[in-house]
């Protein structure tokens, strides 16, 4: 007799993905659509996606979505929220998206304390539009736009979004995570779990970041890239919990 | 029962009465009785009120409700407007309803809180990237604006697309018996919308994005047929032309209401003239330009700024008679008796 070992979560539909190979894009988008069904949240569910590879998350989320212009997801998505409050609504963003046009869009949707869940994938460049630097790009990493590695001197030190966003006192739930072995896709499934339970409950704005590895935009093998993401991005960025004050409200 | 209301206000009270039932905006002089009144009664009316922290946030908050089926509006005064056409234009890309109110004032750039005309273009040639028009409604009274802003809401959602009021600093200053009548909304379709009830009906999807040539040509097309029903159907024109008229003003909004002034003194003088005052700037009236009178000699064009209106009204006289212009611009506004000098002037022969 034949067993159901494993199966493609109902919470994405059947559109191929467009990520490229060893891209973690494919893992996050598993881990919130495991995470809609398991709480029973998913047909209530309105995704909000952003610019950048991401772009066509509305087509991989089976649920209703839009797609929202370069960082203003955060924007439409409280324009939903505020007048949906019975619906769960969240944004799907990376760091071009959010933590460089969209700096004023995600800080003031924190700073309002909009209930909201934020799905920030960071993997340090903007993939989509051929691997030019990012505001989270390393020091000395070599992108389109910075051929040499980034210099401290002239582009600064890279963006800590959770850390930045921690020091609001609105936000709810901020906490980093990485998806480049199982243990950390683990960890960052139960955060990813607890952003959505916590709008379900009314507790705020929650955000995920989740380190990301793009290996066709870093030059490097998918195995390297995750290497990578272990050594050198979780290094300057410490994963954990940076908030967790959730009341409801 | 008619209440003395300044024109912003009376634009708020009849959002509320057409259903409007979300307000996101930003602070900007000569617009701020907008949010402020909003700010209390959306409230009471069980709508939602938001103080974005930018134009850019606030017409995409207008996004985001309008795509749920809500109807939604957010106002600003032209340098907010300026930065309000990236989300306009994602709007028509997404064939997303909603009004956007410009109380405009005097640019470029900074430019100064005084009104002007001068987002004309802007207005009606679309104003952010791509290929679309957004119908524009300029009233010249703060009892038409009202009237206007219950017919935009309906308009937005007939043809699903963001609608323009076009007015200025005097209009949403000043005050004036008003009334803010019951107006009927239409029952739109609403089928379309992402509401987060994929557990009612198949899942829906709202997106501008067409990676397809071909795709995007026919979403483009296809609202070009719907463009072409708007200009067949909603053009509204006040014409006041009669036999006998010599002159025939053209203006909109404020410069209307001054040319009219103008207009009964020189009568007084025995110069007839008469007014075509374009309420809809898009789709513009070219007909109203058509059969004047065979003693109609000369068209003035009277506008608050260095003249843009001014290519419409070329564009719909096409070459039958002579086009003169006058305007101010910078804040300034003319005064009936610069009207009436100009129009002795092309009388004479000088003008």
């Amino acid at each position: 007799m034949t067993k159901v070992l494993y199966e493609k979560s109902r919470g994405l539909t059947d559109t191929p993905l467009t990520y490229c190979p060893g891209c973690s894009h494919g893992i996050i988008h598993k881990l919130v659509a495991e995470s809609l069904v398991e709480l029973g949240l998913l047909e209530n569910t309105i995704t909000v996606a952003s610019v950048g590879c991401s772009v066509l998350a509305y087509d991989f989320f089976n649920c209703d979505g839009i797609q929202a212009a370069h960082g203003r997801a955060p924007a439409v998505a409280v324009g939903i929220k505020r007048t949906n409050p019975d619906k769960i609504v969240f944004t799907y963003q990376g760091d071009g998206d959010l933590a460089s046009i969209g700096t004023a869009e995600i800080i003031h949707a924190a700073h309002r304390g909009d209930n909201i869940t934020v799905i920030f994938v960071n993997n340090a460049i903007y993939g989509m539009t051929g691997g030019q630097m990012a505001p989270t790009t390393l020091v000395g990493q070599k992108t389109s736009t910075s051929p040499l590695g980034r210099m401290e001197n002239l582009q600064g030190r890279p963006l800590l979004v959770s850390e930045m966003l921690s020091t609001i006192p609105s936000a709810t739930y901020i906490e980093r995570t990485s998806v480049h072995d199982v243990p950390h896709i683990r960890k960052a499934k139960k955060a990813i779990k607890k952003a959505f339970q916590n709008q379900a409950e009314n507790k705020g704005f929650s955000l995920v970041e989740v380190l990301a590895a793009c290996p066709i935009g870093w030059g490097q093998t998918p195995v390297d890239a995750a290497k990578f993401v272990a050594d050198e991005m979780a290094s300057y960025y410490p994963l954990g919990l940076y908030k967790d004050e959730g009341v409801a409200k | 029962m008619k209440t003395l209301m300044k024109g912003n206000e009376a634009i708020c009270a009849a959002a509320i009465q057409a259903g409007c039932r979300a307000f996101f905006g930003y602070p900007i002089t000569p617009q701020n009785e907008i949010p402020e009144y909003m700010s209390y009664h959306m409230e009471r009316a069980g709508g939602t009120f938001i103080q974005a922290e930018s134009e850019v946030s606030a017409i995409n908050m207008v996004f985001g409700a309008a795509a749920t089926g809500v109807r939604a509006m957010t106002s600003s005064s032209s340098p907010g407007m300026a930065l309000k056409q990236e989300g306009i234009s994602y709007m028509v890309g997404a064939d997303l309803p909603g009004l956007i109110v410009n109380i405009s004032r005097s640019g470029p750039g900074l430019g100064g809180i005084l009104p002007s005309q001068s987002d004309y273009f802007q207005a009606t040639r679309g104003g952010g990237n791509g290929d679309y028009f957004t119908p524009v409604y300029a009233p010249s009274g703060v009892q038409e604006a009202t009237d206007l802003t219950q017919i935009a809401f309906n308009t937005a959602e007939k043809y699903r697309t963001p609608v323009i009021l076009l007015a200025d600093g005097i209009l949403g200053q000043m005050m004036e018996p008003v009334e803010i009548k019951e107006h009927p909304r239409i029952e739109a379709d609403k089928s379309w919308v992402v509401d987060g009830r994929a557990d009612e009906r198949s899942r829906n999807t709202i997106s501008s994005l067409d990676l397809s040539g071909e795709g995007l040509e026919r979403l483009n097309l296809k609202r070009m047929e719907r463009y072409q029903e708007i200009i067949k159907n909603e053009i509204m024109v006040e014409r006041q032309v009669e036999e006998g008229d010599e002159v025939v003003i053209a203006a909109y909004g404020l410069a209307a209401r001054i040319a009219v002034n103008a207009m009964e003194e020189l009568k007084a003088e025995g110069i007839n003239v008469g007014l075509i005052r374009p309420i809809t700037l898009w789709p513009f009236p070219e007909l109203a330009f058509q059969n004047l009178p065979k003693s109609v000699k000369h068209i003035l064009v009277a506008e608050l700024s260095m003249g843009q209106m001014i290519e419409d009204v070329r564009r719909s006289v096409a070459g039958s008679h002579p086009i003169h212009f006058y305007g101010r611009c910078g804040g300034m506004v003319f005064e009936p008796s610069e009207i009436t000098e100009k129009v002795r002037q092309i009388v004479k022969g000088e003008g």
